[in-house]
């Protein structure tokens, strides 16, 4: 299996046709990391993690987990990526947990129904197990999305929105969450707007704008005002 | 290879799990199928007397539309949720994937045929039962044919904004011989005096780009998806 404890993108770009999606976004996360992507509308959040997640190839430049790459390492390399998209990746006709054992099954879990079961504990959603995702909120579609995305124990974790639909105690609860995972040693990049959730949870920002990352702010204010400042100087 | 079966059946079992609870693909599609061959009786049936040498055609135009609303609707399902992408990001072979789909798009068409051929023996005076196995066969191979290319342009198609204009446009140049073929071959076997070697050639022909067309899709599916 492939292991790692750093992922690194190293002059990633990403375009379609002559439209630049992405141009030349570097950065470096550790174990135990929560980096976060902040910019608006169609900065090239997500375009980033579908390539970190290797959704997606990069038109040039290059993603380094540890010493490996997503072409050399391939479905080993997967087996330790989660990720939760803005669509959440389960499917409504499906109860919850019949999509985290299908999941499971997928990433060839021998204990798959048992882990199913542990997530939904975990989700708090033992009781409505056996409903469909379709009669499920959309903060409890988003638990179930999250657990789907951690069953498997991933050593990198990519969330795209991950806040959204999640009322107050919902977003604490998930932001506990994540630092357990912070605690054993997954990587995590998250691309959000809740500014005010994340603040004080994020070990690295990267401001996007247009597809390309901009200097952070130098003053130490909030996040929300760091984020109008990056915003505003480019 | 095991994984790849097992993946291939995983994925199976779930589309037909989806399927069983909504019914929504199988009805749309046999719905629109029964129709077709209804509107086309009207016009090619005169006091109950079906043209000359139509029934094969029609029979092969309603497989190829109503095979293009089920692709159309199958994958559509996959994208509401984005779910494709979650399979794509599996650690399982990316063609285990393609080859799951492909056959849970092989047994709806089936189950869509199972009532379409009937139906077109019915109303075309088409002799269904003069030659079962070889028709059988040359529905299977022609299904195969267009299910494979037709499954593997979806699945290229689903983030696309128009989805629906684009699989048509790109499927039905590709799926031409497989058309051709499917009719000639199951013309021969409706003709008042059915040619067996004919029907024989256009099978094998039908053998052929099945064996084209799925290897082609299984190595192409990988570098399609995340290109």
């Amino acid at each position: 299996m492939s292991d790692f404890d750093t992922v690194s993108a190293d002059g990633v770009g990403r375009h379609y046709g002559r439209r630049r999606a992405l141009t030349n976004i570097s950065f470096t996360a550790r174990a135990g990391d929560i980096v976060g992507l902040l910019g608006h509308n169609g900065a090239g959040k997500s375009t980033l993690l579908s390539i970190l997640g290797t959704l997606l190839a990069a038109s040039t430049g290059v993603v380094r987990y540890g010493g490996l790459t997503s072409d050399a390492a391939g479905a080993s390399l997967r087996a330790r990526i989660g990720m939760l998209g803005h669509d959440l990746f389960l499917y409504p006709e499906l109860s919850a947990r019949e999509n985290l054992v299908f999941f499971g099954r997928l990433y060839d879990m021998p204990e798959a129904a048992r882990a199913a079961d542990a997530a939904l504990e975990r989700a708090g959603l033992a009781a409505r197990a056996d409903d469909l995702v379709s009669s499920f909120s959309r903060g409890m579609r988003q638990r179930v999305a999250l657990e789907r995305a951690l069953l498997h124990g991933p050593r990198l974790l990519l969330l795209d929105e991950p806040f959204t639909g999640l009322d107050q105690a919902s977003a604490a609860a998930l932001v506990g969450r994540l630092r357990e995972e912070q605690a054993r040693g997954v990587v995590t990049v998250l691309a959000t707007h809740d500014l005010d959730v994340v603040d004080g949870l994020l070990n690295e920002v990267v401001f996007l704008q247009g597809g390309k990352r901009v200097a952070a702010p130098a003053s130490a204010g909030t996040l929300r005002d760091r984020y109008r400042e990056a915003m505003h100087a480019s | 290879m095991s994984a790849f079966f097992r993946v291939a059946a995983l994925v199976v079992r779930k589309d037909l799990t989806v399927e069983v609870r909504s019914l929504e693909v199988v009805s749309t599609t046999l719905f629109f199928a029964v129709t077709v061959v209804l509107i086309f009786a009207f016009g090619f049936v005169k006091e109950g007397v079906p043209m000359d040498g139509v029934a094969a055609a029609i029979l092969w135009i309603t497989v190829a539309f109503s095979g293009t609303l089920a692709l159309g609707r199958t994958f559509e399902r996959e994208r509401q949720a984005d779910t494709l992408r979650a399979l794509m990001l599996a650690p399982a072979d990316r063609p285990a994937l393609y080859a799951g789909k492909l056959v849970g798009m092989l047994l709806l068409m089936a189950l869509v045929e199972l009532i379409l051929v009937p139906l077109v023996g019915l109303l075309f005076q088409a002799p269904i039962f003069r030659a079962p196995l070889r028709l059988a066969g040359l529905l299977a191979a022609g299904t195969l044919g267009f299910a494979a290319i037709g499954t593997l342009f979806a699945a290229m198609l689903v983030r696309a904004r128009s989805r629906d204009v684009l699989l048509p446009v790109l499927l039905y140049p590709m799926t031409v011989p497989v058309m051709i073929a499917g009719v000639r071959g199951t013309a021969a076997l409706f003709q008042p005096q059915p040619d067996a070697g004919m029907a024989q050639f256009w099978f094998a022909l039908l053998v052929f780009f099945d064996v084209v067309f799925v290897t082609l899709a299984l190595w192409t599916f990988e570098p399609l998806m995340t290109d």
